[in-house]
């Protein structure tokens, strides 16, 4: 029996491992490559008038995207507060009481399939569905659309969080001759960090989304003053902008992207800490 | 490989009121705070509790000994129905409290758990201060003004010893003590609510020899006012704290006795068996 050659095995995984090195730095330049380009190309039109002024005409210079910014903020807000309170809920009933039956499989495959689905066949959807019925565009609409694409994300994280919680914590709580949904209130401050990290990322998830917000909140030039009107966001204003033959609002769009783009690594790296402050509560335990 | 082992295991004997009756002297215990008759549990279709007799005395540490996966927490969960949280795990039999069946629908499972307080191997405080989660089951059974709230959270502190170590940080979550002080806290809080016996369930497991020490003088110092049962481990354990053990193997009770008796002069082969090292 002749032994293998120690030298060609030694070869094979320094040659291996070197591949999976490139592979996972290639990755990460690309992410840098577009935060440095997006970087270089918007910071130089961010400055007090972006963040509190009016787009101005193209050509014409000076305006900011004052309107977008705060537009993006409402219909984010409003997505939220739509999603979180059915999505938590939902956590609650897959962790808690569902089981492994034959019901809870299926709303399980539905929660999957709802956050596969493209973001841009949502927005078809709720134009469909809430555009047509009330007559028009409006940040509403945008919100529902948003908040459909924040459900699934938040239910899910729930879900993971709650499990997370031991079993002997939840007894312990029964043993003392809590009811049920007395018990529940003392597992989610448990997982209260968990569950801040999922809703902190499903916002950063729709915080850029373009594609539905162009069926149904549209975009406007003015400020968000009437919630069932169409409502200026970045995420459009960026479609728009970039897409025009204008030098300055292809700078504007730069600027946006950088904006959107530092909100979104804001909100992953919050809720990475508040997960790792949580994490670390428990190991303590 | 193959043929032999596809066969299925031999059919379980006929199990219900094969009364194996547990060599005791029962008469040994005085007065019975619980009483457990004919009690079989099930997970799903599986018996796990054949036929357990066994009586609880008042005032007095009752120890359950046995290897792994024998049922004795299984046993003690039945006290408490802690159990019934779960699908498919079912309890048949009578386990009488003060000659109540608490396993009858009847009873009202939240003044059950009440009265009978459980402490679990890992210690559970709740994500809170260490005030509230003394409190917890105060404010939980009771209306209380917060003079008598305050009151009850520092002589349950002081009942387990710790109000010293931690009076001067009521606030701080009860998750920053160690793991012996957490232990302790847990049976402060199982306490507070005035309940009439404890159960344990592998106290000191998950915990070091020293806090261990502490607990097991603590349990010593409970049974002037608690009746306790506590599912150990740990024979030396079980020798040191406990009056009666009752010793467990394949959900069956073998052995039952005052503590002493049992470990000197064990009756059963099996019982002489575990608590010499022989298996287990």
């Amino acid at each position: 029996m002749r032994p293998r050659s120690r030298a060609a095995r030694k070869a094979a995984d320094a040659a291996a491992s070197a591949l999976a090195f490139l592979a996972a730095a290639a990755g990460t330049a690309v992410l840098f490559w577009i935060m440095a380009e997006v970087f270089a190309r918007g910071a130089s039109v961010l400055g007090p008038a972006f963040f509190t002024r009016l787009p101005a005409p193209p050509g014409v210079g000076g305006g900011g995207l004052a309107n977008a910014v705060l537009g993006t903020v409402i219909i984010t807000l409003l997505a939220t507060l739509m999603a979180v309170p059915p999505g938590v809920l939902a956590g609650v009933y897959l962790a808690e009481f569902a089981g492994n039956g034959r019901f809870a499989s299926a709303v399980r495959f539905g929660v999957n399939m709802l956050m596969g689905v493209p973001s841009i066949i949502m927005g078809l959807f709720v134009w469909g569905t809430v555009v047509i019925a009330t007559g028009g565009f409006s940040a509403w609409a945008g919100a529902v659309s948003l908040a459909l694409i924040m459900l699934p994300v938040v239910a899910r994280t729930a879900e993971d969080m709650l499990r997370l919680v031991p079993d002997s914590l939840r007894e312990s709580v029964l043993a003392m001759g809590a009811p049920y949904w007395r018990a529940m209130l003392v597992i989610f401050l448990a997982a209260r960090n968990g569950l801040v990290t999922g809703v902190l990322l499903a916002v950063a998830r729709v915080g850029g989304e373009t594609a539905p917000l162009l069926f149904t909140a549209l975009n406007s030039p003015y400020w968000p003053t009437d919630l069932t009107k169409p409502t200026a966001n970045l995420p459009v204003t960026i479609y728009n902008y970039a897409m025009s033959p204008y030098r300055d609002w292809q700078a504007m769009a730069w600027g946006a992207s950088l904006v959107i783009t530092a909100g979104v690594l804001a909100l992953s790296l919050v809720s990475r800490f508040a997960l790792k402050t949580g994490t670390e509560r428990k190991a303590k335990r | 490989m193959n043929g032999t082992a596809a066969t299925a295991l031999p059919p379980r004997p006929p199990v219900s009121r094969r009364s194996e009756s547990p060599s005791s002297r029962r008469s040994a215990v005085r007065r019975a705070r619980i009483v457990v008759r004919g009690l079989n549990f099930f997970y799903g279709r599986r018996q796990v509790l054949f036929d357990n007799n066994l009586e609880i005395a008042e005032n007095r540490v009752t120890a359950i000994i046995g290897p792994s996966g024998c049922g004795k927490s299984t046993h003690i969960r039945v006290y408490n129905r802690i159990y019934s949280l779960y699908r498919g795990q079912r309890a048949v039999g009578e386990v009488l409290l003060d000659g109540v069946n608490i396993l009858s629908d009847k009873v009202d499972t939240a003044e059950l758990r009440r009265r009978v307080g459980m402490i679990f191997q890992q210690p559970t405080p709740f994500p809170m201060s260490i005030f509230d989660n003394v409190a917890y089951g105060l404010r939980l059974h009771y209306r209380l003004p917060k003079s008598e709230l305050e009151g009850r959270v520092e002589e349950a502190l002081k009942a387990v010893g710790l109000w010293d170590e931690v009076r001067r940080h009521l606030a701080a979550p009860g998750t920053d003590l160690s793991g012996g002080q957490q232990q302790r806290l847990c049976i402060a809080r199982a306490l507070a609510v005035d309940p009439e016996v404890i159960l344990m369930d592998e106290p000191t497991s998950a915990i070091d020899p020293i806090a261990t020490a502490r607990i097991e003088e603590l349990v010593v110092s409970l049974k002037s006012r608690y009746t306790v049962v506590i599912v150990t481990h740990n024979m030396q354990q079980a020798a040191r704290i406990s009056d009666y053990t009752a010793f467990f193997h394949q959900g069956r009770i073998v052995e039952f006795d005052e503590t002493a008796r049992l470990f000197t002069a064990p009756r059963e082969k099996r019982t002489e068996d575990y608590i010499t090292g022989r298996f287990g």
